[in-house]
């Protein structure tokens, strides 16, 4: 923790990057109590203030989540094609209701507001990357995908 | 709505010029394409400061974050001090909008260069991007034009070996619209929940650590080098006179192609729709159009010669705002589009202030009923008064904007939402 931390300046500024790059090396892809405390002892910010941010944007989690994140863009033009369905489609599939981990670790199931991928809607975003163009048939195959690779690590 | 002319429609390219014609990753195509040529003959010749912000002022360059305000009166309102900042703002988070993310993966150097112009007329020395997190490709491609730009001794201590120094950082954000409106943003760069200012002081006096700041557009700024390197004349030779310019506009929803073009200032919303979208999809008609974003206005056929830029858009009761146009044809319905405008504003009212994060789930539960067949003739008015006491009582503009959508929704396309009050939902037509 502590070298990951060193590569930022110890300023407030830093705090948001901070916060990225904690989720990003968890495995679990949140913010435990332990991490946001040592947060704030580096950059000497009172833990209040550090909370305070990490609980006010949707990136963040406290809560642990999947090796995977799923996030389905939910804003009118994805609706509007059709996007709505395909919550049902993935909650089905991967056995859990928006904002759920499943059992085995593998997913976390979201919604977002538009990812700005809307020429190619209804889209989503897997990890960091983004998926358009989405069918019922495409959404599965994205996460049939996803299990394999994970399976072959 | 009769489809598309045959002969392809013609784009007029300013900021999208090398989008797709060089490879973004590569400093020297991009000087081969004419990057920097601005900024190095700024430089080189000294020109006053003054003047940079004089021929911006003159290109009559208005905002493309969705405002509109006058670009050079921006900079020329800037507070004297010896720090100061440029902020480009690359939250972009508005519904339908992703022509900011064209630029900064596409040609990231010449929103590198706008700043810089920016930094040099204002007097700033330090710029920030802030880009939202979930564009992963952007913040790759705008950090290693950041990092050539250093090396190739265009970003740094003393610029192309001048006096004037500029640097730039990348700065990350983490999932919050609101982070998009300026002071929001300022304060999610200190580090802190992105939480609205009040407004006045404005940025260009106590902005970013309390200095004075600019925040401008990612399309906004990448219209800066072209303008200074062939003058504000030559950019008044496109659009109209009080929108000089071309604008990026996403063409989206019920169309043929959906896809994100630049045109003129001015170019009707018919022939967007028809032009460049290819028409309405599968030969159906058209009913009804988001312009905007989220935040935006709900037209309906009346509309479809409406000049897009924003004095012409604005005096025929719609707006430009991110020039999202999210186009319905004659199935989709203005209830469910209402729907989802309304819930993404409760999902985003950042709850600082009372009348926003209340009403916001207010409008929902109101807009629920409608859809659902239980509402009353009395709810869809209660829709609008509660949407116009957000307007007057809070504190950003987030809560100040749904009673546009629900207004114009309202005014054009009442029977449908009388229609849905008569019988429950799914037994009408
Ligand atoms: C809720 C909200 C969200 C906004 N989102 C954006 C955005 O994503 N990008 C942007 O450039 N401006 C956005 N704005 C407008 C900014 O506050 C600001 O006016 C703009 O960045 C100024 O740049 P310009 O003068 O170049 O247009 C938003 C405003 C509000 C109220
Ligand atoms: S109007 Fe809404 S978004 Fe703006 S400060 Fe108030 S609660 Fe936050
Ligand atoms: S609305 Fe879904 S990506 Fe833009």
């Amino acid at each position: 923790m502590n070298e990951l931390l060193r590569k930022f300046p110890r300023s407030m500024e830093s705090l948001l990057d901070i916060l990225h790059a904690i989720q990003d090396a968890d495995p679990q892809h949140h913010l435990s109590d332990e991490a946001l405390q040592a947060a704030a002892e580096y950059l000497g910010a009172p833990l209040s203030e550090v909370v305070s941010t990490a609980t006010f944007y949707t990136m963040y989690s406290r809560m642990p989540r999947g090796r995977h994140i799923i996030r389905l863009c939910e804003s009118p033009p994805c609706q509007l094609l059709g996007g709505e369905t395909l919550l049902d489609i993935l909650a089905e599939d991967l056995g859990v209701a928006v904002g759920e981990t499943a059992p085995d670790g593998a997913f976390t199931l979201e919604t977002t507001s538009c990812l700005g991928a809307c020429a190619e809607g209804p889209a989503m975003m897997v990890d960091d990357r983004i998926y358009g163009a989405l069918t019922k048939e495409k959404v599965l195959s994205v996460i049939a995908e996803v299990r394999r690779s994970d399976a072959t690590r | 709505m009769q489809p598309g002319s045959r002969a392809p429609a013609k784009e007029t390219r300013i900021v999208l010029e090398n989008c797709g014609r060089i490879d973004p990753e590569s400093l020297s195509e991009a000087v081969k394409a004419g990057a920097y040529k601005a900024v190095t003959q700024v430089v080189r010749e000294k020109r006053p400061s003054a003047e940079i912000t004089a021929e911006i002022k003159r290109s009559g360059l208005r905002g493309r974050g969705g405002a509109g305000f006058p670009t050079g009166v921006k900079w020329s309102f800037t507070a004297p001090g010896d720090v100061k900042y440029i902020v480009c703002n690359a939250d972009e988070g508005e519904p339908g909008t992703f022509k900011d993310r064209l630029i900064l993966e596409g040609d990231p150097h010449k929103l590198l260069e706008g700043m810089m112009l920016a930094g040099y007329a204002v007097g700033a020395s330090k710029g920030y991007v802030y880009i939202r997190g979930e564009y992963s490709l952007s913040i790759r491609r705008i950090q290693k034009a950041i990092d050539d730009a250093r090396a190739g001794g265009y970003l740094g201590d003393a610029v192309l070996g001048s006096s004037f120094a500029f640097d730039i950082e990348v700065k990350k954000g983490a999932g919050a619209y609101v982070c998009g409106e300026e002071t929001s943003l300022i304060e999610s760069i200190e580090g802190k929940r992105g939480y609205p200012r009040l407004k006045p002081p404005y940025p260009g006096s106590v902005g970013l650590w309390k200095k004075p700041t600019v925040v401008n557009n990612v399309e906004t700024l990448a219209n800066v080098p072209a303008i200074i390197a062939r003058g504000a004349d030559w950019f008044r030779g496109f659009g109209t006179a009080s929108s000089p310019g071309t604008k990026v506009f996403q063409i989206l929803g019920d169309v043929e192609t959906p896809k994100a073009v630049e045109v003129e200032m001015g170019t009707p919303l018919r022939t967007l729709i028809e032009a460049f979208g290819g028409g309405i999809r599968a030969g159906k008609r058209f009913k009804a159009a988001l312009l905007g974003g989220a935040a935006g206005a709900i037209v309906g056929p009346g509309a479809l010669e409406m000049p897009m830029d924003f004095d012409g858009a604005k005096e025929r009761g719609g707006v430009l705002g991110s020039g999202a146009i999210l186009v319905l044809d004659e199935d989709a319905s203005v209830v469910e589009l209402l729907h989802g405008i309304l819930r993404f504003f409760r999902h985003e009212s950042c709850g600082q202030c009372v009348p926003c994060r209340v009403g916001a789930s207010v409008l929902v539960t109101l807009s629920e009923r409608i859809r659902s067949g239980a509402a009353t003739a009395d709810d869809l008015e209660r829709l609008v008064e509660v949407a116009r006491t957000m307007q007057a009582t809070s504190l950003c503009p987030l809560g100040q904007s749904p009673i546009l959508p629900i207004q114009t929704a309202v005014d054009s396309f009442r029977e449908e939402f009388e229609a849905r009050m008569a019988k429950p939902c799914g037994a009408g037509a």
